[in-house]
């Protein structure tokens, strides 16, 4: 890059930045991965193997990143120089992925490392190494520990806390519940339960009448779904991926059962699972989401909406527009935006946390009132849901945003 | 490294030669001097390479010499891990201890395994180890077991800082464990091929029934190599849950299993020193293929198998041994 | 007792899938007397080609037919291509060919298509018996059967189909008499991936069209072959309603197994009807010599 260009990215960094910039470009303190014009991010995502769906997530940050890089300049004038390696889900090549990323190509920070096996299999290390492992994609509560573990920091709500949230949606507006529960044979499930047992306190073993697991390797849940009926419950919690959410929701409406269908927010996409379902199927499903959906038609109009179509089409034109994990992408690739550009020039990997860690954002794409808010003893940056029911095309709020603090 | 590693996978180190010492010698010198030369990340990485090296040594000793298949050998490796991360996170065991114990708990169970197996050939053992690999990491995640495993969680496995009186760091110090490990199972292994014991091995591999008829007590040797073979990979799979630092039921899936088959069909099913050139081409050759396009990894590395495939049907080290005939007839 | 009978007919309906399946892993194994551990993926490929030709505005009944014959040609090509210059090279190269057709037509099939779900048509009408089975499962059934029955004939009356099995059990003496080997392996290979694509368009609807559909169902498929018997057409087609039951009344009526280990069950069945009958329940014993 030229010197002349250079320059006027600096100055445009200054005047956007004002008080912050100018004071902060007295020293400039570097941590590694950080130049003059570049900062260096990693990220490991599975682009291959069964988890592949999700790489959505690593190639929308990915194209994110182009787009502020191209219209932008990239963060206070440096370019992000975003490095994305595949672990195909497996903890043990996260491992040397990361330790590639730490050791190798020196980056700043890891970023979005995605599932929880595959984070867990890093935690330490990177406690260790002390680099920040920033905002990862994944819903364990573990993830905001800052007493034991300073460097690492998730940014969804966490499946435990939404877990609590669907507790408090049942105590509210059932009447003598009785629930059934159908999850995913591993953490990500079971945290979702966890979060709901938790809530009910000593009623839980009476208020919850039957769960039910499946594995991934499982072709169909409809034995499950069966015997979750027969348990006479009168409210299905669905802790499902999208394939067997889909399936779920076919059944349920099959057997004619007749209760209050809660569906996780992993699978609440009219896009991925309704409309593969049934529309009409899906009515009346009660889910707690934090961002919009971007399959709902009744947001095309508006204004945020049209901008993240602008960037998908601009900038990741093979992306799927049905698919939430874009949006996902596109919000936590901006609150790293906003993290690095408080961070100004001392871009030391200290630094970089401090920053994370002094959060209060709201974006576009999010539902109204649901905040980014993180201090240094507050390592969850969203905890606040709002309950939204299917109508058949789009979703109706039917709740205030909850929080369980 | 590997790539020095790689053209050591001389002929004349397979059966029923003697040890060339001074190939042996320099492999080892090489071996040594490595990780001074090389950064902690390729160390990492070039103990990784030996672990799955001894693993696929395990299952060549089962498939290559005994005729047995396994697609299943990933359960074993999660054993092994299983075993080390237990006995040092619920009872505090030395890390260097658990690794022998780790292969031991993995004798008894190849052997247990490898009794109802002997009445299993071919495709069928191939299925049922399958199974078994499939069914493992269910198993561990099972909510019977969480308290002892962790469930799906797993467990972490701290290593004890480097001892003060050696000047390396952690990753050059189980770079040289490995090192050490990965030497004195080769020998074993090649003790073992060209003992007794190896001919009645192989000598089941080619045709049981005569071997019987011979004397052989074939089942005994079958279920006795199916031990040894989960002994071996029960090494390798504590020594990995020791340097990776971390056990989960998703590390062990059937797609280890299946890598570490590839190594061995890659390396060469005929010699011992194919497992080497196997575990480089397991860890590197899926990290190349990233590199030409993230999306479609997985199918260049299909590619690139096949195409191995067809200019290596035997092996790495088969296309050594050819070499090595011609250039004697040219002689 | 309505529990009982549901769990039944649930388990026979995902038995229906397993044996749909079943039956193309049997039909490779008379023609290379071996597995095809890409079948499955083969399969999902082929549904992909489907649902590409109907999305493309081809009526249902059109792609499905062109499908079959894209994968029977596609098979064909295979086996020719990439099989035929390793004839000589040893099983275990074999085996390693197949996990690299895995890799392959699962990545292609996610860089094309993504991972999102796909719903997949019914020929079948929607609704279902009673709520207790649905329409298009008893469809599948009926099109399993009339599959079975043109395997059964082809091997047993027509001329070809015994010359297949022939030149699969002996190559050598096949040749001797004057069967073309080779082409009967093509052959074999073109029948398999034409009955996986069936059995891809017959699951697809019920658990929906992703890269990742036939993980499962594949192991559900060979453990269906091997239960019932791997040289049968017929105990196959048995053995998928089979472990599709025996596993839903072991998930449902043993708290111990429970749905977490059901995957184990279907594997301990292998493992024990190898055990007790090598051959599987229906398949034929097999004498070698030295």
């Amino acid at each position: 890059m030229n010197t002349g260009r250079k320059l006027s990215l600096t100055i445009a960094a200054v005047a956007a930045l004002g008080m912050v910039a100018t004071s902060a470009l007295a020293d400039k303190m570097y941590g590694p991965g950080v130049t003059d014009t570049s900062i260096k991010i990693g990220n490991t995502n599975p682009y291959s193997g069964p988890a592949a769906a999700y790489s959505a997530i690593g190639k929308s940050i990915a194209a994110y990143f182009d787009k502020i890089n191209k219209e932008n300049g990239g963060v206070n004038g440096r370019m992000i120089e975003f490095i994305s390696l595949d672990d195909g889900y497996s903890p043990p090549k996260t491992k040397e992925q990361t330790r590639k990323l730490v050791e190798q190509d020196n980056v700043l920070l890891v970023f979005q490392g995605l599932g929880t096996p595959t984070n867990s299999a890093v935690h330490n290390y990177m406690n260790q190494k002390k680099v920040p492992q920033l905002f990862v994609a994944t819903g364990a509560t573990k993830w905001g520990d800052p007493e034991n573990y300073p460097w690492t920091m998730g940014w969804q709500p966490s499946y435990q806390t939404e877990g609590k949230l669907f507790g408090a949606y049942i105590m509210e507006n059932v009447k003598d519940p009785k629930v059934a529960i159908l999850y995913q044979n591993d953490d990500y499930g079971k945290d979702y339960v966890t979060g709901l047992r938790d809530y009910l306190g000593d009623k839980a073993d009476s208020i919850i009448v039957a769960e039910e697991s499946y594995e991934v390797t499982d072709p169909t849940i409809n034995s499950q779904m069966i015997k979750l009926k027969d348990s006479g419950a009168n409210v299905f919690y669905n802790v499902s991926t999208p394939k067997f959410a889909a399936q779920a929701i076919k059944k349920f409406r099959e057997l004619n059962w007749d209760a209050v269908f809660l569906n996780n927010s992993v699978s609440n996409s009219v896009g991925a699972v309704y409309k593969p379902a049934g529309l009409d199927n899906s009515k009346g499903i009660i889910s707690l989401q934090y961002f919009q959906d971007n399959t709902d038609p009744s947001i095309f109009d508006t204004e945020p909406y049209k901008k993240w179509k602008a960037f998908m089409t601009e900038y990741y034109p093979d992306g799927d527009l049905s698919s939430s994990f874009t949006v996902y992408g596109y919000l936590v690739a901006q609150t790293l935006e906003q993290v690095l550009k408080q961070a100004g020039d001392n871009l030391t990997r200290e630094n970089v946390m401090k920053e994370a860690a002094n959060l209060d954002l709201e974006l576009d794409m999010m539902l109204p009132g649901v905040k980014i808010q993180t201090s240094p003893t507050d390592f969850f940056p969203i905890e606040a849901m709002m309950p939204i029911e299917f109508d058949g095309e789009k979703f109706v709020p039917i709740g205030k945003v909850v929080s369980v603090n | 490294m590997a790539t020095d590693v790689e053209t050591r996978a001389d002929p004349r180190l397979t059966v029923g030669a003697k040890i060339p010492i001074k190939l042996v010698g320099l492999f080892i010198i090489i071996g040594a001097i490595l990780p001074f030369l090389l950064g902690g990340y390729a160390n990492f990485q070039g103990t990784l390479i030996m672990i799955y090296a001894i693993a696929i040594l395990g299952l060549n000793l089962l498939t290559g010499f005994n005729g047995q298949f396994s697609l299943g050998h990933s359960a074993f490796y999660a054993v092994g891990a299983y075993t080390a991360a237990i006995l040092v996170y619920h009872l505090d065991w030395p890390v260097y201890v658990t690794i022998p114990v780790g292969g031991v708990v993995c004798f008894i169970a190849g052997f247990l395994f490898g009794l109802p197996a002997l009445r299993l050939e071919g495709l069928y053992l191939a299925l049922a180890t399958f199974a078994l690999g499939v069914a493992v990491p269910q198993i561990l995640k099972s909510s019977h077991l969480e308290g002892l495993t962790g469930g799906v969680q797993g467990l972490d496995v701290f290593r004890p800082p480097v001892p003060e009186f050696l000047p390396l760091t952690m990753d050059q110090l189980w770079y040289y464990i490995a090192f050490g490990v990965m030497l004195i199972m080769f020998w074993i292994a090649w003790n073992l091929i060209n003992s007794r014991t190896g001919r009645a091995m192989m000598a089941i591999r080619d045709n049981p029934i005569a071997a019987k008829s011979m004397g052989v007590n074939a089942s005994l040797y079958k279920s006795l190599t199916f031990g040894v073979s989960a002994f071996y990979t029960g090494i390798a799979g504590a020594m990995a849950a020791i340097v990776i630092e971390f056990v989960a039921p998703d590390s062990f899936t059937f797609q280890l299993s299946i890598l570490l088959f590839i190594g061995m069909v890659v390396g060469g099913t005929n010699s011992i020193w194919g497992a080497i050139f196997g575990g480089f081409f397991i860890l590197t050759v899926p990290n190349f293929a990233e590199e030409i396009s993230t999306g479609l990894s997985y199918a260049i590395f299909g590619v690139i198998l096949i195409l191995v495939i067809y200019v290596l049907p035997s092996g790495v080290a088969g296309l050594v041994n050819l070499l090595r005939v011609r250039i004697r007839k040219l002689l | 007792m309505d529990l009982f009978l549901q769990q039944i007919l649930t388990g026979l309906a995902n038995g229906a899938i397993y044996a749909c399946l079943a039956l193309a892993v049997v039909m490779i194994y008379q023609a290379i007397d071996h597995f095809n551990f890409a079948q499955g993926e083969m399969a999902m490929f082929s549904t992909y080609i489907c649902w590409a030709m109907i999305a493309g505005g081809l009526p249902y009944w059109v792609a499905f037919f062109a499908t079959i014959i894209i994968s029977f040609v596609g098979g064909l090509a295979i086996e020719r291509i990439i099989f035929k210059p390793l004839h000589s090279a040893p099983v275990l190269s074999h085996v390693v060919v197949f996990i690299g057709l895995v890799a392959i037509f699962n990545s292609t099939a996610g860089a094309i298509w993504d991972h999102t779900i796909k719903t997949f048509p019914s020929p079948f009408p929607d609704g279902s018996f009673a709520g207790l089975i649905g329409l298009h499962e008893i469809g599948m059934f009926f099109v399993t059967l009339i599959m079975l029955l043109g395997i059964f004939g082809f091997f047993r009356f027509t001329r070809i189909g015994m010359a297949m099995q022939a030149a699969a059990a002996n190559p050598d003496s096949a040749g001797l008499v004057g069967i073309r080997v080779g082409w009967m392996l093509a052959l074999g290979w073109g029948l398999a991936a034409a009955i996986g694509a069936v059995a891809g368009m017959m699951i697809a609807p019920i658990v929906f069209l992703d890269p990742n559909m036939m993980l499962g169902i594949l192991l559900y498929g060979f453990a269906s072959a091997i239960v019932g018997g791997i040289s049968s057409p017929g105990g196959a087609v048995a053995g998928g309603f089979l472990v599709g039951i025996i596993e839903n009344l072991a998930g449902t009526y043993i708290p111990a197994i429970g749905s977490e280990l059901k995957l184990t069950v279907a594997l301990i069945l292998i493992v024990t009807v190898l055990l007790f009958k090598p051959n599987g329940l229906f398949g034929k014993t097999i004498v070698t010599r030295v």
